[in-house]
């Protein structure tokens, strides 16, 4: 148990570290601090030239849609960063569990997730002006953590492909536009086609963002207890399936000897 | 005649080695497609009066600028990576000559995403593509290619010297979507953003290619455009030689 523990702890830690040696300010804030202030002008803007909703209505949900990009790389760099420093083979050699050695990966994820959103939301509102009544702010800082939570879970499933995919920051991109579409982020969801509200409903976000602007709306924290709950019980989903193809393809890796593909 | 077959092989190579990059070919393709998506529906829910061609023109444009601003920031990065830096620099041609085709062939792999923008707009979205004037059309779209190689070819050596110059290009992505006028009409912008939105071709270029497409006069935008991009290019060229002769004095062009 203890052993555990300090595989999910010291481990996690030590992975998410390892992350700024080249993640570091020069990076990290152009690309986690600005470029979603900017995500969030682009859509307000467009959604003023389309005469759709209000700048908040674009603020939340790309505020909330931005800490994708965290999320889903970084879990992605736990299993290709190890491969490029050849690391990789030596981490799953180890007879260390596999929950808390990739548990503990995902929870500075979490935490870095969101951190970008609160920034992103905190800094759209005011550049905006956009108000977030003060009773809204500590159930949406809650929101915001499930949030993360709940993209951390698809970025496990990421970095379980990013076992099998040389090109994981094109699949990375590519489950971060698919988010932006299907979330309702930007585009309500009752203006997508069936097919993609319904799809939207098994996705990370969605639910999230429905739940702060809500909160934002006026409602309580109870009010929106169905979509938190539904938001963590997407999470759990894709973390679940996320360590399972993370088992499989560890397994496939070994028995193909395809660990080091790069 | 040497330097033009310079620039043409030097554009085809880099053409080449781009197209089969995952990253940079196909995903530069793919990725704004996710952008010009959410615009189809946004200003399909909408009710403003700009339609759907207008969004498909604007986001095919966004394209465009994505294949030069997320690679050009990186292109002497990858070269550095690639220990070719050194060989380029030393190279007898001017340095300018060798890199003004890679960020050509970047800007070129933009057309791949400027035409599967419009197809995507066509078929998914049933936006019918009617152009008034159809060769000015072609004209203004070559034009903005190379107008927007010229504008990568200025931010490739101006980052030079930053280890994460990537950044920087990824970083201008949205704001030139946003004050490029490309989905946002600039009237809609604060008044101290339009100067900034005029010193940038891409924003003559989505002019040009409008007025051409859906009526109107392109060939000031697309003058304006083209010339501006000879001026980042020149721009470029001085601070080449600038940049290059420091990291001389300094030893520091690998940054290692």
């Amino acid at each position: 148990m203890i052993v555990a523990a300090r595989i999910f702890g010291i481990g996690g830690l030590t992975s998410f570290r390892a992350l700024f040696y080249w993640l570091n300010p020069w990076i990290y804030v152009p690309s986690l601090l600005v470029a979603p202030i900017f995500q969030i002008l682009l859509f307000a803007y467009i959604g003023r030239s389309a005469h759709l909703r209000s700048d908040g209505f674009y603020l939340i949900g790309n505020a909330l849609q931005y800490a994708a990009i965290p999320c889903l790389f970084a879990m992605s760099q736990t299993v290709s960063g190890e491969r490029y420093q050849n690391t990789l083979s030596a981490i799953l050699v180890s007879p260390a569990g596999r929950i808390p050695l990739f548990l503990g990966r995902s929870l500075p994820v979490i935490l870095n997730g969101a951190f970008v959103a609160a920034f992103s939301l905190a800094a759209g509102s005011l550049i905006l002006g956009v108000h977030l009544p003060a009773s809204s702010l500590a159930p949406i800082a809650l929101v915001v953590l499930i949030a993360a939570f709940s993209c951390t879970g698809l970025g496990l499933v990421n970095a379980a492909i990013s076992l099998r995919v040389r090109e994981n920051a094109v699949l990375s991109n590519v489950m971060f536009g698919f988010l932006l579409i299907f979330t309702g982020a930007n585009v309500p969801l009752d203006a997508l086609p069936g097919w993609m509200s319904t799809s939207a409903q098994g996705m990370p976000f969605t639910h999230a963002i429905e739940a702060a602007r809500r909160l934002v709306a006026g409602s309580s924290l109870g009010d929106v207890r169905g979509l938190v709950g539904a938001e963590l019980l997407v999470g759990a989903a894709y973390g679940l399936v996320g360590y399972a193809v993370l088992r499989w393809f560890e397994v496939q890796s070994r028995r193909h000897a395809t660990l080091e593909r790069s | 005649m040497s330097t033009i077959r310079l620039l043409a092989v030097g554009w085809l190579f880099h053409f080449k080695m781009i197209s089969r990059s995952a990253f940079e070919g196909l995903g530069n393709v793919i990725y704004p497609l996710f952008f010009a998506t959410v615009a189809f529906f946004v200003f399909q829910a909408g009710n403003s009066p700009r339609t759907l061609l207008y969004a498909s023109l604007g986001s095919a444009v966004m394209g465009m600028w994505s294949s030069v601003s997320t690679t050009a920031g990186g292109a002497m990065q990858r070269e550095r990576w690639w220990g070719t830096l050194e060989l380029l620099v030393a190279a007898p041609r001017h340095f300018a000559l060798i890199l003004l085709p890679i960020t050509l062939g970047m800007a070129t792999i933009g057309l791949y995403s400027f035409v599967a923008t419009l197809l995507w707009g066509r078929f998914l979205f049933g936006v019918h593509l009617s152009i008034v004037h159809p060769a000015l059309f072609g004209l203004s779209v070559v034009g903005t290619v190379l107008s927007f190689g010229g504008l990568g070819f200025l931010f490739a050596v101006s980052f030079v010297r930053f280890r994460a110059a990537w950044v920087l290009g990824n970083l201008f992505e949205y704001p030139v979507w946003l004050i490029g006028g490309f989905l946002v009409p600039l009237a809609l912008l604060p008044s101290w953003v339009h100067p900034i939105s005029w010193a940038l071709a891409p924003t003559w270029g989505m002019n040009a290619i409008r007025q051409s497409a859906l009526g109107g006069s392109p060939l000031d935008d697309l003058a304006i455009c083209v010339g501006l991009g000879v001026g980042y290019v020149a721009l470029g060229v001085l601070v080449t030689e600038r940049v290059l002769r420091a990291a001389r004095l300094s030893g520091s062009l690998s940054l290692t």
